[in-house]
């Protein structure tokens, strides 16, 4: 292959090699619904120093606007993403990278920031201009600080929770327009390898379409004595049985994406497609053609799961036809899906426009291990929570948490934060429960479309889930992009983070037409009252004769020719 | 001889005195049936790219998101044609300013310029005294007024006021200005600044129409006024010599319904020798030249640092996700000092006390 030789080219010309890398894979997991998932990563890991003095100037395969953003504002780690759709944990299980419905953010800056508010500002701003969404309502109203959620996915021990901030915003809408940067910042763009498949008029068209960005340090080998910079991005994409598979259980890439491979990214080191036939040893449930021998298997999300792998870097992949449309054509429709231990939902209570209430369930499907979960709440300052009315119940019984932490809201300012840690019994639903009151906003502060109603962004479940298989802690391997993203410290349990729906609710909206009336009538009233009254007071008043008859009229004129008075 | 050729072409090529292209174009109009405005900027903007205008020299603001609207039966996708036949959203599209962040207050200072230090480069117009900049907006309007997003008005005073502002801090060569709306005419009456030419699609007093519904999309497409330029605009290439006087002659009242108008009394060139392509393409500034240039070496060797490899460093690690153990002891920071518990009522009990000796027990019978 040109790649190795390229590189050896590049080292011969400059005493420092670029010592970065480029790993792409798809994982095609086929859903008991009939929908068919799929969940792409690239990765781009890159040993270089962004915080030191003298800039890094030379950018291969690393994006350089991404690059510019963690030197110049000092940042640790980086995660953002925009969803479109709700991930419904009930009928497709864990998704392998979760995110929340709208955008979300949350950065770890680095302890020699000294403005952490300042400087997030400014990110978000900038950030907004890469990818092209409306970040910059991201402010102070939105931002909280959470005290023990959210701790580092990557390097290190720092843990002052005062470097890291969240935002969400519910609203925010994903169409191509978030695309079009994102697959900018891939090393092949959308011109070769797996990117080629991102098509957004497929993507769009599904249940669930997620696209993210994360940038962490990880370890470079299995000492970890040093660190490289490691950028993830995905894209999960649910594609719906009846809207785009046409309800045949038959799937194949040309009908998820519209188009085939052809060729891996020539930058890429590895470039792989897993599909998921855990469920299907025999080959008795569903059809896989073209075939492979390949196989890999993996423990992913608490589960082994074996996956047929199709390497891209090979040309027998690809066959006589130079293209690879993998085919998934379903025989049965047996076979249950594995329930997932934990999820969670979320709805308003409640009646009228004045008070409400929150509840969050969170359902505990072990049948004998309870496990804690910490549950962060982020409610804007016009729905003024009463926390006196916070209650935690677990199968009808009181359970108090073992740590919480609220920060009250300050209206226009900041919003509500309160973080629980609480512990979950086997075999049993939490039901969380808080009563708000609507507040009045000012007439300015309704956007364009106030019916439409407010958005609460979604409450972040983040639990060490027991596993029913040995995770797997050792780090030497090579293991797939889709098994790494979440570290591991123990065996018997597996980190996850769960997002309830966000929420959607009715302000006391004001009839805006209403200052024009008031103008209206108060003038009028003002005009006729005031004019009247003034006309009464300053006016003076003649008594004046009715018209005299035609023949008095005559006798009059002919009165004043002859110099006597009118009758 | 050819160099002659090339010397007469290359001072013709000059003659409109700018040397870049901007364009802003603003849909002002939010809610699905509105649809057919968002189809109008989106299929200007197609036009503006074909002929070179890249993306970094257009800010494009849609009041709204069609594409991806959940009633839109084809997600991803603008139709300016029934029947589906022209996607003018495609799949390269930058969208600048969008949902809520269009705002009359957002148009002015993209226009004048006086944006907060923070804003991206994408959101700027970064154009300079020699830049001929295409203004194009549609949405509702009336007389002397455009609607932004059903909670604000832009009055053509303001709009005049901008682009005297835009001229005097000479961030313009010659301005282009279209508006597609009802009564567009009255947008451009007041207008006093020097080179700029303005087309509206209907006189004051009429209103614009629409062109044509899709039934299974279920709005109208487009305007009638846009659909005929884009027509226009399609037949136009990056080398075309058509000029403003075509551009004049689009949509006649037979297509239009409404009549469209032009002022052009505040241009300095003849309408005849304005190139369409001199606000709708790109200039780009070509010298030939048949010298060979050596090019030094600009790359720099780095002395790298070399590796001790018996050098203790330290181990990283990852951090713990859920420290559960770690958590509960966790105390939250208390930024404000309070006194200590029963303080307060430690010091109650003191005055009570006090209160009583001085004054004598027989008063806490009235108490108790």
């Amino acid at each position: 292959m040109a790649e190795p030789k390229f590189r050896v080219c590049l080292c011969m010309f400059w005493a420092v090699c670029p010592k970065d890398d480029f790993q792409e894979e798809l994982v095609i997991r086929p859903l008991h619904s009939g929908d068919i998932y799929a969940s792409f990563q690239f990765r781009t890991l890159w040993d270089t120093d962004f915080m030191r003095e003298n800039k890094v100037s030379h950018y291969r395969l690393f994006p350089k606007s991404l690059g510019q953003v963690i030197s110049k504002f000092s940042v640790r780690e980086l995660h953002i993403s925009f969803t479109q759709g709700y991930w419904r944990t009930m009928q497709w299980g864990q998704p392998f990278i979760p995110s929340p419905p709208g955008a979300e953010l949350w950065v770890w800056f680095q302890d020699s920031v000294t403005d952490v508010d300042a400087t997030w500002k400014e990110l978000t701003n900038v950030l907004s201009g890469i990818f092209c969404a409306s970040l910059n309502f991201i402010d102070s109203t939105n931002t909280v600080q959470p005290s023990a959620s959210f701790k580092p996915l990557g390097i290190g021990n720092v843990t002052d929770h005062s470097f890291l901030r969240y935002a969400t915003l519910p609203r925010e809408i994903v169409c191509t327009e978030n695309l079009t940067p994102w697959k900018k910042l891939l090393p092949c763009g959308s011109k070769a390898g797996l990117a080629v498949l991102l098509k957004s008029e497929k993507l769009f068209h599904s249940s669930f379409h997620s696209q993210a960005v994360h940038i962490r340090s990880v370890c470079q080998d299995w000492q970890c004595k040093t660190t490289s910079w490691e950028l993830r991005q995905t894209v999960n994409s649910v594609f719906d049985l009846h809207n785009s598979g046409q309800a045949k259980r038959e799937w194949s890439l040309f009908k998820m994406f519209s188009r085939t491979l052809t060729e891996a990214c020539p930058l890429a080191s590895s470039s792989k497609l897993y599909i998921d036939i855990t469920d299907n040893p025999q080959g008795e449930q569903f059809e896989l053609s073209p075939a492979t021998s390949l196989l890999s298997q993996a423990v992913v999300l608490g589960d082994r799961r074996t996956f047929s792998v199709y390497d891209l870097t090979q040309e027998t992949t690809f066959g006589s036809v130079r293209s690879l449309n993998l085919l998934i054509r379903w025989k049965s429709n047996e076979g249950e899906m594995l329930r997932p231990l934990l999820h969670a939902e979320r709805y308003v209570a409640g009646y009228g426009l004045q008070t409400g209430e929150i509840h969050t369930l969170m359902y505990n499907n072990h049948p004998y291990r309870s496990f804690p979960v910490l549950l962060l709440d982020s409610v804007p300052w016009y729905l003024r929570l009463y926390i006196h009315t916070l209650s935690v119940t677990s199968k009808g019984k009181d359970n108090k948490p073992s740590y919480i932490h609220y920060e009250p809201s300050k209206d226009r300012v900041k919003p509500h934060l309160l973080e629980m840690l609480i512990q979950l019994p086997p075999n049993s639903v939490t039901e969380v429960t808080v009563q708000f009151e609507r507040a009045l906003l000012k007439w300015t502060e309704y956007p364009p479309d106030p019916n439409h109603g407010f958005y609460v962004g979604s409450s972040v479940i983040s639990s060490l889930v027991p596993s029913t298989v040995a995770m797997d802690t050792n780090s030497t391997r090579e293991r797939p992009l889709f098994s790494s993203f979440f570290p591991c410290k123990e065996e018997s349990s597996y980190f996850v983070r769960i997002y309830t729906e966000p929420l959607l609710v009715n302000l006391p909206t004001p009839d805006f037409s209403m200052p024009y009336n008031v103008i209206c009538l108060t003038c009028t009233v003002v005009a006729v009252g005031y004019g009247s009254l003034y006309n009464l007071l300053t006016r003076s008043f003649q008594i004046e004769e009715p018209n005299p008859g035609l023949a008095k009229r005559i006798a009059n004129v002919i009165r004043k020719m002859r110099g006597v008075p009118p009758l | 001889c050819a160099l002659h050729v090339i010397c007469c072409n290359a001072g013709q090529f000059f003659s409109s005195g700018h040397t870049n292209n901007w364009a802003v174009l603003v849909c002002t109009s939010r809610f699905w049936f509105n649809y057919r405005h968002v189809a109008n900027t989106l299929s200007v903007y197609r036009s503006v790219k074909r002929l070179g205008i890249p993306d970094s020299h257009i800010v494009l603001m849609l009041a709204d998101d069609m594409a991806c609207n959940h009633r839109n039966p084809k997600p991803a996708t603008v139709f300016s044609h029934k029947n589906m036949e022209l996607n003018v959203y495609g799949d390269d599209v930058e969208v600048d300013y969008r949902g809520y962040e269009v705002t009359v207050e957002n148009f002015l200072r993209v226009l004048t310029g006086r944006l907060p230090p923070s804003t991206p480069r994408s959101k700027r117009l970064l154009s300079d005294d020699r830049s001929n900049i295409l203004i194009y907006l549609t949405g509702h309007g009336g007389n002397g007024f455009l609607k932004f997003q059903d909670s604000e008005e832009i009055s053509n005073v303001e709009l005049a006021d901008a682009f005297e502002q835009m001229w005097q801090k000479r961030r313009y060569n010659e301005l282009l200005f279209i508006i597609d709306t009802c009564q567009g005419a009255s947008m451009y009456e007041r207008f006093y600044s020097p080179n700029i030419m303005a087309l509206a699609s209907s006189q004051v007093g009429e209103d614009s129409l629409s062109h044509q519904p899709d039934l299974a999309i279920g709005v109208h497409l487009m305007d009638r006024y846009t659909f005929y330029m884009l027509e226009f605009l399609e037949d136009i290439h990056p080398a075309s010599k058509t000029n403003m006087n075509d551009l004049f002659k689009v949509c006649p009242k037979s297509q239009c319904v409404s009549t469209p108008g032009h002022r052009t009394d505040l241009f300095l060139r003849d309408p005849g020798s304005v190139l369409i392509t001199d606000f709708f393409g790109s200039v780009r500034k070509v010298e030939l030249t048949m010298d060979a240039i050596n090019l030094t070496d600009p790359i720099k060797q780095m002395e790298e640092n070399p590796v001790n490899g018996e050098e203790q460093k330290e181990v990283y690690s990852y951090a713990d996700q859920l420290p559960v153990s770690e958590i509960i002891h966790q105390k939250p920071k208390q930024k404000d000092w309070h006194p200590p518990d029963g303080f307060i009522l430690g010091l109650w009990t003191l005055i009570l006390l006090v209160f009583f000796k001085t004054y004598g027990i027989k008063h806490l019978k009235h108490i108790f």
